[in-house]
C-alpha cells in the first residue's frame, strides 16, 4: 500500500473539517482510465489509501468538493463544484468549495492554461457526480427495502415517492461508505440539466469583499523573511559585481545574497527591503545584444523579405494564383511586446529545508514550480509541496516559474522561510512577454472577385510559430501558402492570454475585411461565402467545425442588427480559438467628429453553458481586455530596458473607456470547451474594422492610439 | 523607527516602523491586514485605497507619519458582518473575477456613496476610472455600486 502524501493529508484534513468531523464519501481516481472507488474516512486517516475527494458529504448535510485548478479568475472554483453538484442534485447552498493542492498521484491536469480544464474535466466530474448519486439511492433503497428504481433525488434528498419517505444525503453518508461503487453510471441528459447554465455567484464573493487573505501576497508565516530582487535592468546583461554595503547597513536588513544574474535583497519587511534594494551598486556586462524597439523594427523589414521561412501550410499553387489575379492586396500588420500585468505581481513564499521544501503561492503551473525548485534544490519532488492560493490574475505569466525558483534559491541560500515579491516596476520590467510580431498578407482575387490565393508570413520573436495555419481561411482558399520566420530575442517572452491569435486573430480578421472591400462584398457574405466553401469543397484539411463557425456569424449579425443601424459604423470579426467560436461586432459612432466605440455585440459557441453569470463576465472581460490591449497597450524597449515600468507609462484600460458589451450564446448541447481566452482574440479586429468604416483609416498596427486615425485623441 | 498609534476598524493599533512607511505595508507586513491590496505603489490603480476620516485615500502613496489622528478604515473594517450595501452588491452582481482589485474597488464606491448617495452615471464613471479592474469587470462594478445606491437611503 502506497502511503498518503503529505498534501493529500492536509486536504483530507479540510474535507473532513468542512464535513463536520463526520463521515464522509471519498472518491480515488489516480487517472481517466479508473473507475471511482469509494473510500472510507478511517483508510484515509490511517493513511492506507490514494484518494483525489472530488466530493465529501458530511453527516452535517454538506457537501464539499475539491477543485483542483488554479483558480486565476476564469472561474473554475465555482464551475467545477456545478458540474458535480448538478450529477449529485445537490442543494446548492449546501456545497463548498476547497481548492485542492498539488498532487499529482490524484489529480491528472493541475494547470490553468489553454482554456482546457473545462473540457479536460468535465466528463469525469459529472461521473464523479453521478457515481455519487447512485450510491446513495442504493443506501436509501436498502434501508427502505423498495427497489432503486422507485427512488428519485432532489436537493440533497433521497425521496420514495409513493411511501413518503426521504432521508437527506447527510443522513445516507455513513451508510453509503460502506457500497461499493459502481462500475458505470448513467450521466443525465442535458436537457435535465438544473443547475448547470444558472447563473452561480463566485464561491469566494464574501472572502474577497470582506478582504480575506486568499491571494498568494497575503501568506505570511511566522519568522518569514523578505526578499526584493535586483535583476538585470536591460535583457542581454550579466551580473559583474554588487557592492551592498549600504543595503546592508539599513534597518530591517538581514542579508544581501547573489544567484545567477540576480540579487536579493533579504529582511524583515516590504518596506524596509524596497529602500535598500535602491542603494544597491551593480555593474553589470553584456551577455547578448541590447535591442531597442527601433532594432525590432528593422530586424522585422529584414525577416519579412530574407527568404528563409518555415512553410507552415500549402494548398494549391499561389505563384500561379497570383499571376492569374485580377487584384492583388497585400498589408502589413504590427503588434509591441506586452507585459502581462496581473494586478497581483509575481510573489511565491518558499522554506526549502534539508528534508523538504514547502512552497505557497499564485502559480498556473503548481506541477512546474515542483519540478523546477526540485532541479533546483535536488531534494526529490514527492518531498516538494505546493500549495495554490487565489491568484490575482495570471494572463498566462504564472505558466512560467522563475519567481517560484528565486523564492527556493534565496529560501536555500537564507536557511529560512522566504517570501519573494516583485514589485509593480519589477512585474512590469522582469520580463517574459508577449512578443512583438509583424505579419504579412496577401490576397489574390479574380475578375469576379472570388478569393483565389492567399498569403500570411509571420515575423516572430521567440515564438516558434507565429501563425495558427490551419484555423480560417485556412480551408477555404485552393492556393494558400503560410511560413513563418523567427527572430531570436533577449528579451524573454512567453504565452500571454490567447498566445499568438490575441494579435493574429486581429490582423487576420482586418485584413480579410479590407479582402472583402477591394471584392467589393459585404464582410459578413464574404466570409459566408468561403465558408460555404471550406464545406463543400475543402482545399486541404479543415481543422474547425464550418457550421459551428457559420452559426455564431449568423448570430453576431441577427443579434447587432448588421447593416442595418443608421449613424452606426458597424465592424465584424468571427475567430475559433481553444476550441471555442466567437463572432463580434464592433459599433462606432461618430461625436463631436470623433469615432467613439460604442458597443461590441459577440456570440459565442463554447457549447454547453456551465455559469451563466460566470461565463458572461469572462466574456465580457475578454472584449474589454482584447480592446483595451489594442487600443494602448504598447511596451517599448531601449538598449534593452522597457522604456514603461508601471501603470503610469504602461495604459490599461479604465471604466470610462469601455463599451457596451453584449453576449449571446449559442445554445447547440455540444460539450462545453473553455472561455478564459477565446473571446479576446476577435475584440481587436470587430473594433479596428469598425474604426475604419467610420474614419476610412485602416488601423495596421498596435496599439490603435498611435494610429492615424486617432490623431489629436486621448 | 519610531512608534505610531493609529485607528484602524475603530480599535488602537500600534506601529514601531520608519516614518517613510506607506501606510499600506503598515497594514500588511506590521498589524495583518491584509485585506488592502498593493497593486502599483504610485497610487495608478486604486488597489491599496482605505478611507482616511472617511474619504478615499491611496494607502500605497500614504506615510504612516501623515495618518496622524485620522481614522483608518480599511476593507476588514468595512462594515462588521461584511453586510455594506456596497460588499452586498458586490456579490448580488458577481462582480469579481479574480477578485485582487476588488477590496480596492468596494472602497473606492462606498467612499463615493457616503459623500453622495445618488451619484450620477458619470459620477459613477469618473470616480471608478481611478480603480483598474485588470480582467474588466468594470460593467459589472459600474452596475454594483448603482445597486448599492439604490438599496442606500
Amino acid at each position: 500500500m502506497k502511503t498518503l502524501e503529505q498534501t493529500s493529508r492536509r486536504d483530507f484534513m479540510k474535507l473532513a473539517a468542512a464535513a463536520g468531523g463526520g463521515l464522509f464519501l471519498g472518491f480515488n481516481w489516480s487517472n481517466s482510465s479508473a473507475l471511482p472507488v469509494v473510500v472510507n474516512a478511517k483508510d484515509i486517516a490511517a493513511g492506507l489509501i490514494h484518494f483525489n475527494s472530488y466530493l465529501s458529504i458530511g453527516t452535517d448535510n454538506t457537501i464539499t468538493i475539491v477543485s483542483p485548478n488554479p483558480e486565476i479568475g476564469q472561474g473554475i472554483k465555482t464551475a467545477f463544484p456545478m458540474i458535480v453538484a448538478e450529477e449529485l442534485d445537490a442543494d446548492w447552498k449546501k456545497v463548498k468549495t476547497v481548492q485542492g493542492n498539488l498532487d499529482t498521484t490524484i489529480f491528472e491536469r493541475q494547470v490553468t492554461g489553454g482554456s482546457g480544464a473545462v473540457p479536460h474535466s468535465w466528463e469525469r466530474l459529472r461521473k464523479a457526480g453521478a457515481t455519487a448519486r447512485y450510491l446513495l439511492v442504493e443506501a436509501a433503497a436498502t434501508t427502505w427495502k423498495v427497489p432503486a428504481t422507485e427512488c428519485t433525488t432532489e436537493s440533497n434528498k433521497v425521496l420514495h415517492k409513493a411511501s413518503g419517505k426521504s432521508l437527506s444525503y447527510g443522513e445516507l453518508a455513513e451508510a453509503t461508505s460502506k457500497l461499493t461503487a459502481p462500475t458505470e453510471v448513467k450521466l443525465k441528459n442535458e436537457k435535465e440539466f438544473k443547475l448547470i447554465g444558472q447563473s452561480v455567484r463566485n464561491v469566494d464573493n464574501n472572502n474577497i469583499a470582506t478582504g480575506k487573505p486568499l491571494f498568494g501576497l497575503d501568506f505570511y508565516r511566522e519568522g518569514m523573511l523578505f526578499a526584493l530582487i535586483q535583476r538585470p535592468k536591460a535583457f542581454g546583461l550579466k551580473l559583474k559585481s554588487v557592492n551592498s554595503d549600504v543595503a546592508k547597513s539599513m534597518p530591517g536588513i538581514v542579508d544581501v545574497v547573489t544567484f545567477d544574474n540576480s540579487v536579493a535583497v533579504v529582511g524583515k519587511s516590504t518596506w524596509q527591503v524596497k529602500k535598500a534594494k535602491d542603494t544597491l551598486k551593480i555593474e553589470y556586462e553584456k551577455a547578448a545584444d541590447l535591442e531597442s524597439t527601433a532594432d525590432h523594427n528593422r530586424i522585422f523589414a529584414q525577416l519579412m523579405d530574407s527568404g528563409q521561412a518555415t512553410v507552415r501550410r500549402k494548398n494549391g499553387d499561389v505563384d500561379t494564383a497570383f499571376k492569374n489575379a485580377a487584384k492583388v492586396i497585400k498589408a502589413e500588420y504590427q503588434c509591441p511586446f506586452l507585459p502581462h500585468s496581473p494586478l497581483e505581481p509575481m510573489n511565491f513564499f518558499a522554506h526549502v529545508r534539508e528534508d523538504g521544501v514547502e512552497l505557497v503561492g499564485p502559480t498556473q503551473t503548481p506541477d512546474r514550480a515542483r519540478t523546477e525548485v526540485a532541479k533546483l534544490t535536488g531534494i526529490a519532488p514527492e518531498k516538494i509541496t505546493v500549495e495554490i492560493t487565489r491568484q490575482g490574475g495570471g494572463f498566462g505569466r504564472r505558466l512560467a516559474a522563475d519567481y517560484v525558483i528565486e523564492a527556493a534559491n534565496v529560501s536555500k541560500l537564507m536557511k529560512a522561510p522566504v517570501k519573494v515579491i516583485w514589485t509593480r516596476e519589477d512585474d512590469m520590467t522582469g520580463g517574459i512577454y508577449r512578443p512583438a510580431v509583424r505579419y504579412r498578407f496577401e490576397a489574390a482575387l479574380d475578375k469576379s472577385g472570388e478569393l483565389i490565393g492567399y498569403k500570411l508570413r509571420g515575423v516572430g520573436m521567440n515564438s516558434g510559430n507565429s501563425t495558427r495555419e490551419d484555423n480560417f481561411p485556412s480551408g477555404s482558399v485552393d492556393n494558400l501558402l503560410i511560413d513563418s520566420v523567427e527572430h531570436k530575442s533577449p528579451i524573454t517572452t512567453g504565452p500571454w492570454r490567447a498566445p499568438i491569435t490575441n494579435f493574429l486573430a486581429y490582423a487576420e480578421q482586418s485584413f480579410l475585411d479590407e479582402v472583402a472591400e477591394a471584392a467589393g462584398k459585404d464582410p459578413i457574405e464574404f466570409r459566408l461565402a468561403l465558408l460555404e466553401k471550406a464545406k463543400k469543397s475543402p482545399a486541404g484539411d479543415v481543422k474547425y467545425d464550418v457550421d459551428r463557425m457559420i452559426a455564431v456569424i449568423k448570430m453576431a449579425a441577427e443579434k447587432s442588427n448588421w447593416g442595418k443601424k443608421k449613424g452606426v459604423h458597424q465592424g465584424f470579426s468571427v475567430y475559433f480559438s481553444h476550441r471555442s467560436y466567437v463572432a463580434q461586432v464592433g459599433e462606432v459612432v461618430v461625436e463631436k467628429g470623433k469615432p467613439v466605440l460604442k458597443k461590441v455585440i459577440a456570440a459565442v459557441d463554447c457549447g454547453i453553458v456551465i455559469n451563466k453569470s460566470g461565463s458572461l463576465q469572462q466574456v465580457r472581460g475578454g472584449v474589454v481586455d482584447g480592446i483595451g490591449h489594442a487600443m494602448y497597450g504598447n511596451m517599448t524597449f531601449k538598449d534593452g530596458t522597457p522604456d514603461q515600468n508601471n501603470f503610469n507609462g504602461f495604459r490599461l484600460i479604465r471604466m470610462n473607456e469601455i463599451p457596451e458589451v453584449d453576449v449571446h450564446f449559442v445554445d447547440n448541447g455540444i460539450s462545453p470547451t473553455g472561455l478564459g481566452e477565446p473571446a479576446l482574440p476577435p475584440a481587436g479586429g470587430a473594433v479596428a474594422n469598425a474604426f475604419y468604416k467610420a474614419t476610412k483609416l485602416r488601423l495596421r498596427n498596435q496599439p490603435f492610439i498611435n494610429e492615424e486615425a486617432f490623431k489629436g485623441i486621448s | 523607527m519610531a512608534l505610531f498609534k493609529l485607528s484602524i476598524n475603530n480599535r488602537a493599533y500600534n506601529a514601531d516602523v520608519e516614518q517613510d512607511t506607506p501606510l499600506l505595508w503598515v497594514l500588511r507586513d506590521n498589524l495583518g491586514l491584509v485585506g488592502t491590496k498593493y497593486g502599483c505603489g504610485i497610487s495608478q490603480c486604486g488597489a491599496c485605497t482605505v478611507h482616511l476620516d472617511g474619504k478615499a485615500a491611496k494607502s500605497c502613496v500614504l506615510p504612516v507619519s501623515a495618518v496622524g489622528k485620522a481614522k483608518v478604515t480599511t476593507i476588514e473594517g468595512l462594515s462588521e458582518k461584511g453586510d455594506h450595501p456596497v460588499q452586498k452588491a458586490w456579490d448580488e452582481v458577481d462582480v469579481a473575477q479574480c477578485g485582487y482589485c476588488q477590496a480596492g474597488q468596494i472602497m473606492t464606491a462606498a467612499a463615493l456613496l457616503k459623500e453622495k448617495p445618488k451619484p450620477t452615471d458619470e459620477e459613477i464613471v469618473s470616480t471608478m476610472s481611478g480603480n483598474i479592474c485588470r480582467c474588466g469587470t468594470y460593467h459589472r462594478i459600474r452596475e454594483a455600486v448603482k445597486v448599492a445606491a439604490s438599496k442606500t437611503n
